[in-house]
């Protein structure tokens, strides 16, 4: 139910409330509202919701998940892992 | 895809893993809060990976699954009448009522359909003028901002042919219902990482200092579960009770105020009826004064209707983390996804259905991955 996708704007039209985009999910393109994250723009990844973005990704933080792997040593066994 | 990917690789999931492992020195059972969490550890064989000291229970957070069974009939009752239009959600076609589902009201000739968003019943009402379009307002607070602009449009729009039939339910009173309980067995808490991205995370620090409970903001990803267990175990093994933000790439400490100003402008909170978990104070949304005109149940009358729900289903129970869906009489027999005899057989998000998906082919109740995967 609060299933939300990650998309990325490929145009924006409108303002305020009536502000959207054409979002596209690996490749599948569709309209999305807008109207709750004004400051998203061309080329940035939105979590979309039953039609509305939500929230802008936060690209720097998106990489913690992987640091935090790095951080633990582990970053050697992964390469490993991936050539195996 | 990008943001999505990247998080289901099976060897860093495989590290994540082997770091819960070798922290964990003793049983610790945390509760996942969110229906899509509960889905993405079924799919992947999340808990197969992990180490058994390590329990994870399903929590209540599948709104489809704890909208009490009188909203049901309420929609039912709405959705039967002639020159009425009832949108809502796929999920909620097929959840059981007392007097039937909604695709039963669909097959007698009701007027009901499926929408991808709210905005869409909107639309429907503004080039219907001669019908009563209803829009089945149903979500954690995930969904309200949709739903709220739904409601501010139609009223922007000057319908007088749109209502909501309001079943919006709060996550944070019914993880302290949970707390609360005599019976709980909850150490920490994954909360849900789309409830976060729109409402913040301050409302949980609270919570998780009055019940010394840790709280991580976690996503929907396979790797996200892991990371947010992870530091969900770290925090259990030393002793701390914090409220910390996995789900960072999405989730503002403050959360999307855009979103909570129109909620807050359209919704009011309200005491709200759990299916399975019964009343709980302050944890529901109805329409405020300024928007009441917009409110279904008394555009329709139906105010005063109430129902029981079916005692033989266990969701109660199952949705405060004391049983899984096997330990039910009815799972997989008596209730299956075509035949639901409760809600969470419904939802893809239930357990009892995610179990039923993923898992009825289990004789034993540990398989590896790519055991459950062929599963």
């Amino acid at each position: 139910m609060c299933l939300a996708v990650p998309g990325k704007i490929l145009s924006v039209q409108g303002e305020d409330f009536a502000r959207t985009a054409r979002v596209s999910f690996g490749g599948i393109v569709k309209e999305v509202s807008l109207a709750y994250v004004p400051e998203a723009g061309v080329g940035e990844y939105v979590i979309v919701h039953v039609g509305f973005a939500i929230s802008v990704l936060d690209e720097a933080e998106a990489l913690r998940t992987f640091e935090i792997l790095k951080q633990m040593g582990e970053v050697d066994e992964l390469e490993a892992a991936g050539e195996a | 895809m990008k943001y999505v990917e990247e998080y289901r690789d099976a060897a860093a999931a495989r590290h994540y893993a082997a770091e819960i492992a070798r922290t964990v020195t003793r049983p610790w059972t945390i509760m996942e809060i969110c229906g899509g969490q509960t889905h993405t550890i079924v799919k992947y064989g999340i808990d197969d990976l992990l180490p058994k000291a390590v329990t994870l229970v399903h929590g209540p957070g599948c709104p489809v699954c704890v909208t009490p069974v009188e909203l049901i009939d309420k929609a039912l009752q709405i959705a039967a009448l002639p020159d009425v239009i009832f949108c809502s959600f796929g999920d909620m076609l097929r959840v059981p009522g007392t007097l039937g589902d909604l695709f039963r009201v669909k097959a007698a000739g009701g007027d009901v359909r499926i929408v991808y968003s709210p905005t869409d019943a909107v639309q429907l009402a503004k080039h219907n003028p001669g019908k009563q379009v209803v829009f089945f307002a149903v979500g954690f607070e995930t969904t309200a901002p949709a739903n709220a602009m739904s409601v501010y449009q139609a009223k922007q729009l000057g319908l007088t042919n749109y209502s909501v039939l309001v079943a919006h339910v709060l996550v944070p009173p019914a993880m302290e219902a949970i707390l609360g309980s005599p019976a709980n067995h909850v150490q920490g808490f994954l909360a849900a990482g789309h409830v976060c991205t729109v409402m913040g995370y301050e409302q949980y620090y609270p919570l998780a200092a009055r019940y010394r409970v840790p709280i991580v903001v976690t996503g929907f990803e396979p790797l996200d579960l892991l990371q947010g267990i992870f530091m969900c175990v770290l925090q259990l093994e030393q002793g701390r009770f914090e409220v910390e933000n996995q789900y960072a790439r999405s989730v503002r400490r403050e959360g999307n105020t855009v979103a909570q100003e129109l909620v807050a402008k359209v919704f009011r909170v309200v005491d709200r009826k759990w299916r399975g978990l019964g009343g709980i104070p302050q944890s529901g949304l109805s329409l405020t004064a300024e928007y009441e005109e917009f409110d279904a149940e008394t555009r329709f009358g139906l105010s005063e209707y109430s129902a029981e729900e079916d005692p033989e289903c266990i969701s109660g129970s199952l949705m405060q983390g004391e049983k899984k869906p096997e330990q039910c009489s009815a799972y997989g027999t008596r209730c299956t996804p075509d035949h639901p005899l409760g809600a969470p057989m419904v939802s893809s998000e239930g357990a009892c259905a995610a179990y039923y998906r993923y898992r009825r082919l289990r004789t034993d109740d540990r398989v590896t991955i790519g055991d459950a995967n062929r599963g």
